[in-house]
């Protein structure tokens, strides 16, 4: 029995007010993420993906707070840390990549310096050593030239070499758990292809665990071994990624997956029309409150 | 009618970059669109795929008339769209029409729905304010939308609800040829669906031609009847959309392909595929996989387009 790395329990938030809770977001958000394994959060915007993961970093702003429910990381609650432990955990422990790497880089300092930083930062080692290992991570992301590549800010960078940099950086310190927001939706297909390819590659070989959060199911089903479907603040299905796609039990990802033209699918069956997710969920508000399937445990976590 | 409703001949865009001469000698000219050549059929939806800079989105601009050709000929039902015979914007306007990728950016948030598309049909000499009316109301029942949001403004609008109000624009004034640039690539999926059923219907109802300019080869593959594939400025392939999913023949093709995360499986065989497709003539290579980038500065090698199915080409190095 293998014990969750991130074991997120009934997690509940909103916006809060003096105390009230104003509008709820989530309610009530539990899934599980094994050491080393690959687990995608797909949904459509406004479904409480992003805040889950800003959550868990524990980078919610005002007036967003939690609510309820607890965010155990290897056992330790992250909402019982305080600021500076948080910190100190996070981009150590737990890294993040965002969707548009130029707002999450610096522009005035090279990028050698900026993920020369996070050793320095986290592991104590001198301005010269850090330097250098930034140049290692920077060949280890498949950047050409890294030695030369280090000394440049980031907008002399495409966007497909600053998402690499992003994922340096992230990696720097060996994190036990990736989070990566829609890291490729800003990108060209075959980019894009390159960049999830790097990502599966690098985990796969350090052992890191994933949260890919992602509207694209295509994208997740390429990354993830488990795909859990948000909807409205709630997380409505949740199932092994093969499974998921070739039998999806609940009403929306059925509907989410009949949404999507899907290459293919015109040459073997005809073109056909697309669902209407909006037809097929008559009453939105109902479908979140009561008819969500209860999420399936992940294979050899308890019952 | 016979021949097609649009016709594009060696069209070439090309874009001054400030070079490292000094006065202006040494001015390097950055080739965007290098020799395109196509037809739109009356009731086709025509695709252009290819990424980022690949200049899909500057053929587009030059159809309707918002980027002029440095070389190369536009026609319309066989009279010029540009050089020294063009038509005004007035009457271009009544032809070919155009969707934007951002539906809020697109419109003018100051002007209610109604303004918006009342304006196109006052400038075109309709002056009765009920027929106006009248075809502002049927318009939006097309797209589906209620008359009476008619009086509202764009920012009381959902993402999907204003690219309706972009579509029903792009409408009012009965153009045949509906340019879409990238329609759906800014909306949530399942608005994206209703966006995609909405484009098809319209385009049946009306029986418009559609030139659509996407990176989504999914969205492609759903509603096109044919695909031009773009890479550096230049076609390198060109057919029916069974041709180019089922059987690509040019690498570049395939890689983009490949690319595709699909949900299900793994899309590595594809990327892999190096058999070359059946029919093309022997002894003839490609002239650019399209894994190294070309200098976009100078006029490509040539090569040229050759048809080895029918109404399926794949560009190829020159014969000797």
């Amino acid at each position: 029995m293998t014990e969750a790395l991130l074991d997120v329990r009934d997690l509940r938030l909103g916006v809060v007010q003096k105390r009230a809770t104003l509008h709820a977001i989530l309610k009530g958000v539990s899934f599980q993420i094994l050491p080393g394994e690959a687990y995608g959060l797909v949904g459509e915007s406004g479904s409480g993906k992003s805040v889950t993961s800003l959550a868990i970093m524990g980078l919610l702003g005002k007036p967003l707070s939690v609510t309820g429910g607890a965010l155990l990381f290897k056992g330790q609650n992250l909402l019982d840390l305080s600021k500076r432990e948080m910190r100190r955990l996070r981009g150590n422990r737990i890294a993040m990549i965002f969707q548009e790497p130029m707002t999450a880089l610096n522009p005035l300092a090279t990028v050698g310096r900026q993920i020369a930083e996070m050793y320095m930062l986290h592991q104590g080692k001198g301005r010269q050593e850090a330097q250098e290992l930034a140049i290692e991570a920077l060949a280890s992301v498949r950047v050409p030239n890294p030695d030369r590549r280090a000394k440049d800010y980031p907008h002399q960078m495409s966007g497909g070499l600053r998402q690499r940099v992003m994922i340096a950086m992230a990696l720097a310190c060996d994190p036990d758990l990736l989070i990566a927001d829609e890291p490729t939706t800003a990108l060209d297909v075959t980019v894009q292809a390159e960049v999830l390819r790097l990502i599966k590659d690098l985990c796969a070989e350090r052992g890191t665990a994933v949260l890919f959060i992602s509207h694209d199911l295509g994208v997740i089903a390429s990354i993830c071994q488990r795909v859990g479907v948000m909807y409205a603040g709630c997380l409505v299905e949740e199932n092994e990624t093969k499974a998921l796609f070739q039998d999806p039990r609940h009403e929306y990802t059925r509907g989410l997956l009949g949404a999507l033209p899907q290459l293919g699918s015109r040459s073997q069956n005809g073109r056909r029309r697309l669902v209407d997710i909006d037809s097929i969920i008559a009453d939105r508000s109902k479908l979140t409150e009561t008819s969500f399937i209860v999420p399936r445990r992940p294979q050899g976590g308890q019952a | 009618m016979s021949g097609p409703l649009l016709r594009v001949d060696d069209l070439h865009v090309r874009f001054p970059v400030s070079g490292a001469g000094l006065l202006g000698s040494g001015r390097r000219m950055l080739h965007a669109v290098n020799g395109v050549s196509f037809e739109l059929a009356k009731g086709e939806c025509l695709s252009i795929v290819g990424e980022s800079g690949c200049g899909k989105s500057t053929t587009a601009l030059s159809i309707v008339g918002l980027q002029e050709p440095t070389k190369g000929t536009i026609r319309y039902r066989d009279q010029p769209l540009n050089g020294a015979d063009a038509p005004s914007r007035l009457q271009r306007a009544k032809a070919v029409q155009m969707v934007f990728q951002d539906p809020y950016a697109s419109l003018n948030p100051r002007q209610s729905i109604h303004t918006s598309l009342a304006a196109p049909l006052r400038l075109h000499g309709v002056t009765s304010a009920s027929e106006i009316s009248d075809r502002v109301e049927v318009m939006l029942n097309s797209v589906g939308l209620t008359p009476d949001q008619a009086k509202r403004y764009p920012h009381e609008f959902s993402g999907g609800q204003r690219q309706r109000i972009g579509i029903a624009r792009a409408l009012i004034l009965e153009p045949e040829v509906v340019v879409l640039d990238e329609p759906v690539s800014a909306l949530d999926v399942s608005i994206r669906a209703q966006i995609i059923n909405l484009l098809l219907d319209l385009q049946e109802k009306f029986s418009l031609s559609y030139l659509m300019i996407s990176h989504d080869l999914s969205v492609v593959e759903h509603m096109s009847d044919r695909v031009l594939v773009m890479y550096f400025g230049q076609i390198v392939e060109e057919g029916g959309w069974q041709d180019i999913f089922e059987a690509p023949a040019h690498p570049y093709t395939r890689r983009l392909i490949a690319a595709i995360p699909k949900p299900g499986f793994s899309s590595d065989e594809m990327a892999q595929k190096t058999d070359p497709t059946p029919g093309l003539p022997s002894g003839r290579g490609f002239v650019s996989d399209g894994s190294n980038a070309p200098d976009v500065f100078v006029a490509p090698a040539p090569s040229e387009l050759v048809e080895f199915a029918p109404g399926h080409r794949v560009r190829l190095s020159p014969a000797d």
